[in-house]
């Protein structure tokens, strides 16, 4: 039976797996334990936990346990792993590389490296989403210390040539960090095979709970070091102060296992009904999907409908299905996605798009849904265009002068 | 972003979406809003010469649901009104009558925008000067 509404914003957050939920219960009530408590079976419990979890994250990503420094999220390990090799590599340069669709949590923090006197160099995309090797290449100079550039875009779902990033980056002796948030757990990430130094991600983009991450720090080849951003008890191998949010981290071992077991079966069945909603919905006319279809998450497609937007768009159905437009238009500002300019589109088509992001939970009964919903919605708002008005009667929308806004 | 019920019913079902003959003397167009800020209007009037009441009001959205709302409410209230009559609509009692948030605001003006723009069409078109209108500053 179809249950409403459908949930296909799982870039913005999966919900728990059951048997992730089961794993962390026990750590509230019974085994509370302080992981850091050295001298009592409570703290023992949970000590030993948290050591079980960081084994489960390691695997998934290739990595060895003591390579895993937990966080409250992706947004900290983001920072932690820039303004960190920042400050520690502070006498080797203040140059670093990034790319102008990275997440907010990469870009901000590089503006504050700007403010506190390091040098950004923003890499552009091409119309697919991906950065040029060779301005990469050519961008980095004697000051360059790192090369910060994202796994996957959270928006369009784009995979970036990591391996040839990480090649081009030990070439010039300069590290490498990703925030791998939506990549982790949903297509194979290897820090030795993708040559990563460093990269962030988060629990609850891949099942796990919310307010639990990971910042990976390579030990070996080259062995890596974060200056820490908090003060306090030393926690997390003097990287990362504070005391360990045990459920958390067993929830995060726990979803991290599940999707090491689960994520070929996994891809395969998302994939093929990403490809259905995206096949479906591509039979409507004027329609787009942004970003590359080749290098490109198996959950996430991007799609623009000209003509109509977004938030119009959304309404039509959001009471039944949860969708995140591309376009910021339900903030106060009425600009359009950053990484969908980035890619070139034109405003309308950005103001025009729609963000899928399916799940393990995902079943073929809600993509028939979406697709029928979607549909519908499009060509009535398209009926009550003038755009799409005047794209059918032939006029160029580019020859129009629009009014001052 | 919750929207109120009249929002709401509006976008469920628009009164007066459709498109009036562009080229008739006694039809103003009203085309306001650019692609690049996300919200286009267009608003048609067709007056009757002799009495000068507007008989009937179309529109066409492209924008978010309080655009639509805006304009489509817009057009309800046009009909039957006198052209001086319509000109004394006023933003505000859009965002009263359909509740809109000040984030939305700027949907309203755009249909009063859209309002004045099609009687100043209007006009021309009937050899009358345009009205000067202040500029409207919110967006």
């Amino acid at each position: 039976m179809l249950k409403l509404p459908i949930y296909l914003d799982n870039n913005a957050t999966t919900p728990m797996d059951p048997r992730v939920l089961e794993a962390m219960t026990p750590f509230f009530l019974q085994h509370f334990g302080n992981a850091a408590s050295r001298n009592h079976p409570f703290g023992w419990e949970a000590e030993e936990a948290v050591d079980y979890a960081r084994e489960q994250v390691a695997k998934l990503i290739g990595a060895d346990p003591k390579e895993v420094i937990f966080t409250s999220g992706a947004t900290e390990a983001d920072n932690l792993g820039i303004k960190g090799v920042f400050e520690m590599y502070a006498s080797k340069g203040n140059h670093i590389i990034t790319a102008t669709t990275e997440h907010k949590a990469v870009l901000d923090t590089c503006k504050h490296i700007e403010k506190i006197g390091g040098e950004v160099t923003y890499l552009q995309v091409n119309a697919e989403g991906l950065i040029d090797l060779k301005e990469l290449e050519a961008a980095i100079k004697p000051t360059t210390i790192l090369i910060a550039i994202m796994y996957a875009n959270n928006e369009i779902g784009t995979i970036q040539p990591i391996k040839e990033i990480s090649a081009i980056a030990r070439k010039n002796g300069v590290l490498v960090f990703t925030d791998a948030t939506q990549a982790v757990g949903k297509v194979p990430v290897d820090v030795n095979k993708d040559g990563i130094d460093l990269m962030a991600f988060s629990a609850h983009k891949m099942y796990g709970p919310k307010g639990v991450g990971a910042l990976y720090v390579r030990r070996k080849n080259p062995r890596v070091k974060v200056t820490a951003q908090m003060d306090g008890g030393g926690h997390e191998r003097g990287m990362r102060s504070g005391t360990l949010n045990v459920p958390g981290i067993v929830g995060f071992g726990k979803a991290c296992e599940l999707c090491m077991l689960d994520m070929e079966a996994d891809t395969k069945r998302i994939s093929k009904l990403r490809d259905k909603l995206e096949n479906a919905l591509m039979l409507l006319e004027e329609a787009y999907v942004n970003g590359s279809k080749e290098h490109r998450l198996p959950h996430v497609t991007n799609i623009s409908f000209k003509h109509v937007e977004g938030e119009g768009l959304l309404m039509g159905f959001n009471k039944n299905i949860a969708l995140s437009s591309g376009s910021a238009c339900t903030s106060a500002s009425l600009e359009p996605s950053y990484v969908l300019k980035a890619l070139g589109l034109g405003d309308d088509l950005a103001h025009s798009s729609l963000r899928f992001g399916l799940s393990r939970f995902t079943t073929e009964e809600e993509i028939d849904y979406t697709v029928k919903a979607i549909s519908e919605t499009v060509i009535k708002l398209r009926e009550m265009s003038p755009l799409w008005e005047m794209y059918k009667e032939g006029i160029d929308l580019n020859t129009i002068e629009w009014a001052a806004h | 972003m919750a929207y109120s019920e009249k929002v709401i019913d509006h976008y469920q079902n628009p009164k007066n979406v459709g498109t009036l003959d562009k080229a008739s003397k006694n039809v103003g167009t009203g085309l306001v809003g650019a692609p690049e800020c996300g919200d286009v209007m267009r608003l048609q009037i067709q007056v009757d010469d002799a009495t000068g009441v507007i008989t009937d009001a179309k529109f066409k959205t492209f924008g978010c649901g309080s655009a639509i709302a805006s304009s489509s409410l817009a057009t309800e209230w046009l009909k039957g009104k006198s052209v001086d009559e319509a000109l004394k609509i006023d933003n505000m009692d859009i965002v009263e009558e359909l509740n809109l948030p000040p984030v939305k605001i700027h949907c309203s003006v755009l249909a009063e925008d859209a309002i004045k723009a099609a009687i100043n069409d209007y006009r021309i078109k009937n050899g009358m000067e345009a009205i000067k209108f202040e500029e409207s500053v919110v967006h």
